[in-house]
């Protein structure tokens, strides 16, 4: 891990102006997630003012509301900057928890091998076959009944789809990093099972999980803000969520009322996109197999004309 | 770091001169076949990486292991330590405080335990070495898992034994990453973490064989000013004979998986009586050009573990193979093969008399071939002899009898030969009587 920032920091080209743009647009959604209620004219669910005068229906952006407001009275610019609270914490909690989950266990499988390899791959494979979108729906629906639809039954909904991806890529990395001779040294000097797990093996098969981290939060806001569009992420009086004002905006859209629908929208590409962006710099930085050599041009010599004459 | 002064006191009473028995130990490995092999049901294929090895291990000698690559030497290395379970024969292990103690039948932690007493230098420096481990922690860490050492006095202890190796100033080496060293350095601190146990056994898995020529004898040199101070007992594996002469009281030649001469370094050199002893000692690289003699490497490769030839494994490269070595249907095979690469004009015509050859796969004493009718064949037979009559292969062929429209050649059958007594040293190779 120690050469990790430094790698970072020691970025060159394109790669480089990825990871700064992304990183660039990422901190700015942080910075409302962080500060909302310092940067957000309103709370998410406020509907009258301090003086209890409730807000107009849809009102154009500029008067006293800087984005308009949306067809359920909010404000639509507080709407936005909590929702990038929303996101980050689904996304925060989810990454989290399959990272948690999915690289000890693709570790310990990986590790072991034989039968309990076996049935994990196979449920992982199993899980993994099924798009993912679906697989979300499916385990928001069955959150629904028992956590409600608040921010961790969102996040939970999406841990089930990323562990698999974890797994898969710590599991393969331990299967070839256990060949290692260092494996065996650790072998030889007494260390066991779970020493060399710890020791040997972590600190050189997690390599790969910040990219895959960041790839996965680019992806959970998407699927975060699909759920919410669905009508079944979270509910508007819980936290502002993007999606679910976004479906709500369409109708109104349609209607020539352009502005519910704008910002929440362009919120959800621009986090997704700085995400991206970040994740494929790690990608490019930190994982040589697809970074591509800078080849020199080779330059052959004439070749003397001396069988020409 | 302390010494072991028992060692110096018990020695001369002559206490337990053996440290390490070896009893006709064996490791295989089953090779997984594809899925589609064992969908088909295929017999899994068995590789006797070590088959039938039996040596003792003196206190305070090194013991040479020699061969080329793929004839186990690494596999029987990995067995004394318990790195990979032995399938077959017994490992015992003479404790100097503990007794006898059966290294093949441990397990777990007892095995864990073993290896305060037994360690083992690895071939490639850098792989040994776990890329995010500092030296420090690398050279300490066996201290730390056998619960020796830790805080204040375990870093005494590593930079004692990083000192012990050359690794000095200790300082600069205690945080550097393995990347951060040269393939030296890196074996130095390979060694370190091997001796600050204060183990009684080293085996060194070829621990020169990856560096520069400029650091190999200092390595070397370093491994036996450790055995003096430490009192250490050495197996010493090595593809090069010319490092074993310089290093090894004793040598044990190795061929797919078994001891084919083994007997002091001294006798070795001056009078090597295997055939394959010899050929290796031809293919040391002569340092004056003046006296430079045509080198002849063994033929042929060295065969496939898992198939070995039939008799002495070693027959079918022989120099001197005589009748009873184990010919057999497959060197039959390459011998036509053989025949058809110098004549190529005559191969389509032949290879419609001989039919497949496919069948002379099988290890078998008996070959049967032929398609196009039993006298053709015998005459195509004859012509092959012709080409090549000291060809030793067809001393081994007891007779041929016709078979419809095939021949069956049948050569004379024998088994591996046992070590036996010869002069100075043991050897395996029916060119010297088996007194047994
Ligand atoms: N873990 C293993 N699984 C299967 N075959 C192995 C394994 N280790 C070694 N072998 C086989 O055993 C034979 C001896 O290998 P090795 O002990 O490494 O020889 P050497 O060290 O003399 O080169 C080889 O044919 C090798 O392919
Ligand atoms: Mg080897």
């Amino acid at each position: 891990m120690r050469g990790l920032l430094r790698q970072i920091w020691n970025t060159k080209g394109l790669a480089r102006w990825i990871l700064l743009v992304g990183a660039i647009v990422t901190v700015v959604f942080v910075l409302f997630a962080l500060f909302a209620p310092w940067i957000a004219p309103f709370d998410f669910n406020q509907t009258r003012d301090a003086a209890g005068v409730k807000f107009e229906k849809l009102a154009s952006p500029g008067s006293g509301h800087l984005l308009g407001t949306n067809d359920q009275f909010y404000d639509i610019c507080s709407r936005v900057v909590w929702g990038a609270r929303t996101a980050l914490e689904v996304v925060l909690l989810s990454v989290v928890l399959s990272v948690v989950i999915g690289v000890p266990l693709g570790l310990v499988s990986g590790f072991l091998g034989g039968w309990v390899d076996r049935v994990l791959v196979f449920v992982m494979d199993a899980i993994y076959t099924v798009p993912y979108l679906l697989l979300a729906i499916i385990f928001a629906f069955m959150l629904n009944d028992r956590i409600g639809s608040g921010i961790v039954a969102a996040a939970l909904s999406l841990v089930a789809i990323y562990i698999p991806q974890y797994f898969r890529v710590v599991r393969n990395t331990t299967v070839s990093a256990r060949e290692a001779t260092y494996v065996e040294a650790a072998r030889a000097i007494g260390a066991r099972p779970t020493t060399i797990m710890r020791k040997y093996l972590f600190g050189n098969v997690v390599q790969s999980v910040p990219v895959i981290g960041t790839l996965n939060a680019a992806d959970a806001v998407g699927t975060l803000a699909a759920l919410g569009f669905l009508g079944l992420g979270i509910q508007p009086n819980e936290a502002s969520e993007w999606g679910y004002d976004l479906s709500r905006a369409l109708d109104d859209a349609q209607a020539g009322v352009w502005w519910p629908a704008l910002w929440p929208g362009l919120a959800i590409v621009l986090l997704i996109t700085g995400l991206t962006l970040v994740g494929e710099g790690l990608n490019e930085t930190l994982n040589p197999a697809l970074r591509r050599r800078r080849l020199l041009p080779v330059r052959f010599t004439p070749r003397e004309k001396v069988d020409a004459t | 770091m302390p010494t072991k002064p028992e060692i110096l006191s018990s020695s001369p009473t002559g206490r337990s001169e053996v440290v390490l028995d070896i009893d006709q130990l064996a490791v295989h490995f089953q090779l997984q076949g594809g899925a589609l092999s064992r969908l088909f049901g295929l017999k899994a294929r068995r590789v006797r990486a070590v088959d039938g090895v039996s040596v003792s291990l003196k206190r305070g000698e090194v013991l040479g292991l020699v061969g080329e690559s793929g004839s186990g030497k690494s596999t029987f290395g990995r067995a004394l330590l318990g790195l990979v379970p032995a399938t077959d024969g017994r490992i015992t292990y003479h404790s100097q405080d503990r007794g006898e103690r059966r290294v093949s039948e441990m397990r777990g932690a007892e095995l864990r335990q073993l290896r305060t007493d037994l360690q083992m230098v690895f071939q490639d420096p850098h792989a040994a070495l776990n890329p995010s481990m500092t030296i420090e922690e690398a050279v300490g860490h066996p201290l730390v898992i056998h619960k020796i050492a830790s805080g204040k006095a375990l870093k005494t202890q590593v930079a004692a034994a990083l000192e012990r190796v050359g690794l000095s100033p200790v300082e600069r080496f205690l945080p550097k990453y393995p990347s951060d060293l040269s393939g030296g350095q890196k074996q130095r601190a390979v060694i370190a973490r091997a001796i600050i146990l204060n183990p009684e056994v080293l085996v060194a898995d070829e621990p020169v064989s990856m560096l520069d020529m400029s650091v190999r004898a200092k390595i070397l040199q370093l491994m036996l000013d450790l055995k003096q101070e430490m009192g250490l007992t050495y197996v010493y594996i090595t593809h090069d004979l010319a490092s074993a002469k310089y290093f090894c009281d004793r040598i044990a030649i190795m061929y797919l998986g078994r001891i084919v001469e083994i007997g002091p370094t001294a006798e070795i050199f001056e009078n090597p009586r295997h055939p394959y002893t010899k050929a290796l000692l031809k293919a040391i690289p002569e340092p004056d050009p003046d006296r430079m003699v045509p080198r002849d490497l063994p033929r042929g490769e060295i065969p496939d573990a898992a198939e070995p030839p039939l008799g002495c494994s070693f027959h079918p490269r022989c120099a001197e193979a005589i009748e009873g070595c184990g010919w057999e249907s497959r060197d039959l095979r390459t011998l036509i093969e053989e025949h058809w690469t110098r004549k190529v004009e005559a191969y389509d015509d032949e290879k419609a008399v001989i039919g497949d050859l496919g069948s002379l796969d099988q290890p078998s004493t008996t070959a049967r071939i032929g398609a196009g009718g039993a006298g053709q064949v015998r005459a195509l037979l004859d012509r092959i002899k012709a080409e090549k009559p000291d060809e030793p292969l067809w001393k081994g062929v007891r007779d041929i009898e016709d078979a419809g429209n095939a021949v069956e050649v049948h050569f004379v059958p024998a088994d591996a030969p046992k070590l036996r007594r010869a002069g100075g040293v043991d050897v395996a190779c029916v060119l010297y009587p088996d007194e047994s």
